[in-house]
């Protein structure tokens, strides 16, 4: 028993050390003073500086904050309006909404970007910021509005009918009683839609204009270019600020519960 | 956002059967010949040989996440959550930058050689980047939590006294396995698996960056139509394949596993 105890541990130490391992190392080498090498040289901070002197670099954290803040907003609105309307109302072709909300959840992102861009050149709208925030609301709101419908499932209807029969109109009960129900998972919602916009890698490739390009666009052509340790740096920054959204998504989760 | 889903799709059904034009554009005519380009040249096996490399990544996201899944939801309750979380750090992380991180370790001057090299383990470096290999470790790491995650849900919940009531009748661990434990955690591995297999086809920047020049997949194939030759059309037809090829492997697995479209609503 306490053989196969061991074995067990020894495999999950295994498995973690798979997962993290690499990420550890281009954390530590971030902070090495070698620009050639990859042993230790000693610590520093200068590919950090180097990386806030960048001008592509910060252009583009400019453009990933833009995009991501905009698309979270808007698919976090229109996520609320079709989960609280499918679970509100009984429409025809219900069930294929639904059905084709969960497509792109099952449709290769590859895909969804050469589509999204072949749409836009049909359209003749430029490539650009605004192409990167549509691309982004469409690949959010299935997450978004799966978050909310859960959050829904949960909620007693005759709630919303006593705020109605005590004569609260429509636009009131969903202000009132509605929103501040489901308002953990808007929450959610938005942080997860928010992680999601600044990760993409796939989509954002087809649809970003030249002078559009996002953090990981940006890292995937300096990667091209050769392996620095300013990417090291950047990957870091990355990391942190997702490693800091998702705890704090948890945290917000944990609390409500 | 329907809007932007389907029309889209539905114009790139359009595009693949019209012809390239003169300069890269697209020339209104129908034809037939993307889709005949494809089926009678190389292109096929390289197609083949994606499918190829996805069911190997899958299989060993199984192999490898399915016992890893199973420890964690045996774990006493107050660690589990924990446990769960640090496999979700990852799953949220940038997928490109956990493929960069392993250009780190495996590259020529990577960390790894300068190990071994610094301890006189070998006396050359090793080729272990842009190869075939450090594409496959890329794709499962890059895969591996999108698999643990749906198997973690289906093992939690499923009710040990099922397992007790198997050895009590007398199966063997082994047995119990096979004919209890597996089959009612199947809708996690179909979860998991068209999770994992999906997205393999399409990341074109892991055999871009670990594979080099060498490595081909159908996502770089379609990239390239696009992006550098310029042959839309051709690019088109090569995305409705995969759509296609895609949908046609989810339906079988659902058949060949029994499993019922909710499954998916694990994730």
């Amino acid at each position: 028993m306490t053989l196969s105890k061991l074995a067990a541990r020894t495999y999950g130490a295994l498995i973690y050390g798979f997962l993290y391992l690499p990420i550890l190392i281009l954390v530590i080498f971030s902070f090495n003073d070698s620009k050639l090498n990859a042993v230790w040289t000693g610590f520093t901070f200068k590919w950090y500086g180097s990386l806030w002197q960048n001008a592509n670099v910060l252009h583009a954290a400019k453009i990933t904050l833009i995009v991501a803040f905009a698309s979270t907003l808007l698919s976090v609105i229109f996520g609320i309006l079709v989960a609280v309307g499918m679970y509100r109302y009984k429409f025809k072709g219900k069930s294929v909404l639904d059905g084709m909300l969960n497509v792109p959840l099952v449709l290769p992102e590859i895909v969804m970007g050469i589509s999204l861009l072949a749409f836009f050149s049909m359209m003749k709208l430029p490539l650009g910021i605004a192409t990167l925030i549509i691309a982004h609301v469409t690949f959010s709101i299935p997450y978004v509005i799966v978050v909310i419908r859960a959050r829904l499932q949960g909620f007693d209807k005759s709630v919303e009918e006593a705020a109605m029969d005590l004569g609260a109109n429509e636009w009131k009960t969903f202000r009132l009683i509605t929103l501040p129900i489901i308002q953990p998972a808007i929450i959610a919602s938005a942080l997860l839609a928010f992680t999601i916009s600044i990760d993409d890698v796939i989509v954002s490739f087809f649809v970003a204009g030249p002078g559009s390009t996002t953090l990981p666009l940006q890292i995937f052509s300096m990667v091209r270019f050769g392996v620095t340790p300013e990417i090291n740096a950047l990957s870091t920054i990355m990391l942190a600020a997702t490693l800091f959204v998702v705890i704090l998504s948890e945290l917000l989760q944990k609390k409500q519960t | 956002m329907l809007v932007f889903l389907f029309v889209p799709l539905v114009l790139v059904l359009f595009v693949s059967f019209m012809s390239r034009g003169v300069y890269g554009g697209i020339d209104y005519t129908f034809t037939l010949d993307n889709y005949k380009r494809f089926f009678d040249s190389l292109y096929f096996m390289m197609f083949l040989e994606s499918i190829l490399v996805a069911f190997i990544t899958t299989f060993a996201c199984v192999i490898f996440g399915y016992p890893f899944a199973y420890l964690i939801a045996r774990s006493p309750v107050k660690y589990r959550t924990i446990l769960m979380f640090l496999v979700i750090i990852p799953f949220w992380t940038n997928s490109l930058i956990r493929t960069y991180s392993w250009i780190v370790l495996l590259r020529t001057e990577g960390v790894i050689n300068s190990l071994f090299l610094h301890y006189h383990w070998i006396s050359q470096p090793l080729n272990l980047l842009y190869n075939n290999g450090a594409v496959l470790i890329g794709l499962i790491y890059t895969l591996f939590p999108f698999m643990v995650l749906p198997l973690y849900a289906s093992i939690e919940k499923l009710d040990i006294s099922l397992l007790e009531a198997a050895s009590d009748l007398g199966a063997k661990g082994w047995q119990t396995f096979i004919k209890v434990t597996l089959p009612l955690t199947m809708p996690g591995v179909v979860a998991g698996s068209i999770l994992v297999f999906i997205p393999t086809m399409g990341l074109f920047f892991i055999p871009d960056l670990l594979g080099g020049a060498k490595t081909m997949m159908i996502g770089n194939l379609i990239k390239n139509q696009f992006l550098t030759a310029r042959d839309w059309p051709f690019g088109s037809a090569l995305s409705i394949i995969l759509i296609v090829a895609t949908m046609l492997m989810i339906a079988g697995y659902f058949k060949f596993s029994g499993g019922k479209k909710e499954d998916l609503e694990l994730i």
